[in-house]
């Protein structure tokens, strides 16, 4: 047999992560409609966000509408590609190679949900570049060293949410139609698009389970001021509770396929 | 100890019909299939389409849980220990799916590198030895999507053998190909067994299973007909003559008359392009030729031809009567 380790020794996993990661992300960047969804998107939101804003006479929060619409885009481009990603392995054929591969399967999708979100780190960088462009948008960050820490922890968090997501459209074939569904709650109830303070009570406990709640927090605080510190650590920590959910629900739903024969189409 | 073993091994689907008053309907894919393939043999698997060729593989490489009884692939339990066996087996299947489109061929097989643990250091050499292996050096970084199917067939084995397994399974893996790059599959597949390899074949073509195969195995609705040599099978069949009758507007209550006619054990049919090929076998020395004119009446029939039957009679008397 030739060189083969295929014991998880951190840096197997740190490998395997860093160039599966880069070769789906080349995948995804080859793709023209999912490039379509994720370029035009956020300008659309953007646009959309900033009008919505001016025309309520609160100009100096255009930076805030800014950031929401571009965390908006990362959410829909995680949301899109993870209830996709599934799906697109079961159609290629590859969905069996990869659960036939020795690597855990939590290990073979993960850079492929981080590869989606981070197609979502361009449209942050397209709304703010759109925003100073054709609104006049100052670009003036707090903390810009934060800043620059927000937005990956919140990438990270958003792509492991992805990963509980794809996690169940192992076994349920058409489970990324609730994909779509997905998309507006969820830019709703974690204020990307409102304050939460507007939305009933009862929508709070659900936007604190959620990262984005965190993440955009995380990343205005760290651009207008404040101290994102707080925000930045609660992104993490439910990034790593999604991390535990996910290599549960992974396990637990690839052996129910492989009981249910749900891995091919065939 | 065998390499890979079966032993009783069942697999059922549960399918529903109706919508609103839904029924569930359990399908017995595979019932009861034991068999075991030594060290550097090759095996082949051989069935009709929806024989149960394929749910028996995919229980021995781990994507499919049996219903019940037990398989192993190198003393691992293909349920109990998936790790150990999917680090240990190459799986390739035929057919134009099952690789990343938008990538090139190095890429695919970079990714597939990564998850099977072939270590950073000589992964670049294992990648093209691979390559130089299927004859795929120099088409490499090309997209995957401008592959013929017998490049991505050649690219799939790649895929599969990168880890070095000492087991693979090959599910018709020449399916589709045209027949030079078949030829040159074929010849790559009997490399495996030169270099060591257990390998287990599905193919519906029988020159293919008698020039590569140790040993066969038949299976039919789910069970195994006959195991053996490829001389043992055709051994079965050693004392029946095939009449071969080419013809034309062979309507099937014909086909049937034909079946009904004493001495007659099976008669298959095979079209090439307008023409019909019937292969009616029977005891040998039984002359049947003016009994099966005269049924074939109203037919157009061209040359008749009566010979010693072959594999695919075997085959074909095997999951018919």
């Amino acid at each position: 047999m030739t060189n083969q380790s295929t014991a998880l020794t951190p840096r197997r996993v740190a490998r395997v992560i860093a160039r599966c990661w880069a070769i789906q992300l080349k995948s995804l960047t080859r793709s023209g409609f999912f490039l379509l969804v994720t370029v035009l998107q956020p300008i659309i939101f953007a646009s959309i966000a900033f009008f919505m804003f001016r025309a309520g006479g609160q100009a100096p929060t255009l930076l805030y509408a800014a950031l929401g619409a571009g965390l908006m885009g990362i959410w829909s481009a995680t949301l899109f590609g993870s209830g996709g990603i599934i799906q697109w392995e079961r159609w290629q054929g590859t969905l069996e190679l990869l659960v036939a591969a020795p690597a855990p399967f939590v290990l073979v999708l993960f850079p492929a949900t981080l590869a989606t979100s981070s197609m979502g780190v361009y449209s942050i960088a397209a709304t703010l570049a759109w925003g100073r462009l054709f609104f006049d948008i100052p670009l003036e960050l707090a903390h810009p060293l934060l800043f620059a820490v927000a937005i990956p922890v919140t990438v990270l968090g958003l792509g492991l949410l992805g990963l509980v997501l794809a996690s169940t459209f192992i076994l349920y074939r058409n489970a990324n139609a609730l994909a779509n569904l997905l998309e507006y709650p969820v830019w709703l109830a974690t204020g990307l698009l409102v304050p939460l303070s507007l939305l009933p009570d009862w929508v709070g406990p659900i936007a604190y389970a959620l990262a984005p709640t965190w993440g955009i927090r995380a990343i205005r605080e760290s651009a207008l001021g404040g101290d994102p510190l707080f925000a930045i650590g609660m992104t993490a920590v439910l990034g790593l509770s999604y991390l535990i959910i996910a290599a549960f629900s992974i396990r637990h739903f690839e052996r129910q396929a492989r009981e249910r024969a749900a891995l091919s189409l065939a | 100890m065998s390499v890979v073993e079966a032993v009783d091994l069942r697999r059922t689907y549960r399918t529903t019909t109706g919508t609103v008053r839904r029924k569930a309907l359990d399908v017995e894919a595979v019932r009861g299939v034991t068999f075991g393939i030594e060290e550097g043999e090759l095996f082949g698997l051989l069935g009709p389409n929806g024989a149960g060729k394929t749910t028996t593989i995919k229980m021995l490489i781990t994507l499919l849980i049996p219903t019940s009884g037990e398989a192993r692939v190198l003393g691992y339990d293909v349920v109990r220990d998936a790790r150990e066996v999917r680090s240990r087996i190459g799986y390739v299947f035929g057919g134009d799916r099952g690789l990343y489109e938008r990538l090139s061929a190095l890429d695919n097989l970079r990714y597939f590198a990564e998850l099977y643990g072939v270590e950073a250091r000589g992964q670049r050499k294992r990648i093209e030895y691979v390559l130089d292996l299927v004859g795929l050096l120099g088409r490499e970084k090309e997209r995957v999507e401008g592959f013929s199917r017998g490049m991505r067939q050649r690219l799939h084995i790649a895929r599969g053998l990168l880890h070095d397994p000492p087991v693979v399974f090959l599910d018709e893996p020449t399916i589709g190909v045209d027949p030079v790059g078949a030829r040159d599959l074929r010849a790559t597949i009997a490399s495996l067994t030169e270099a060591g390899k257990t390998v287990l074949l599905t193919t519906h073509y029988m020159f293919e299973a008698d020039a590569l195969c140790d040993r066969i195995a038949v299976i039919a609705n789910g069970e195994l007909v006959a195991q053996g040599t490829p001389g043992d099978l055709k051994a079965a069949v050693a004392d029946r003559t095939v009449v071969e009758i080419e013809a034309f507007g062979v309507a099937d209550e014909a086909i049937e008359g034909l079946r009904a006619i004493d001495g007659v054990s099976s008669v298959s049919v095979e079209a090439r392009d307008q023409m019909q090929v019937l292969a009616v076998q029977s005891a040998a020395g039984v002359e049947l030729t003016q009994a099966l004119m005269a049924r074939l009446n109203g037919a157009r029939v061209g040359r008749v031809t009566v010979r010693e039957p072959t594999l695919e009679d075997a085959y074909i008397a095997l999951v018919t009567e």
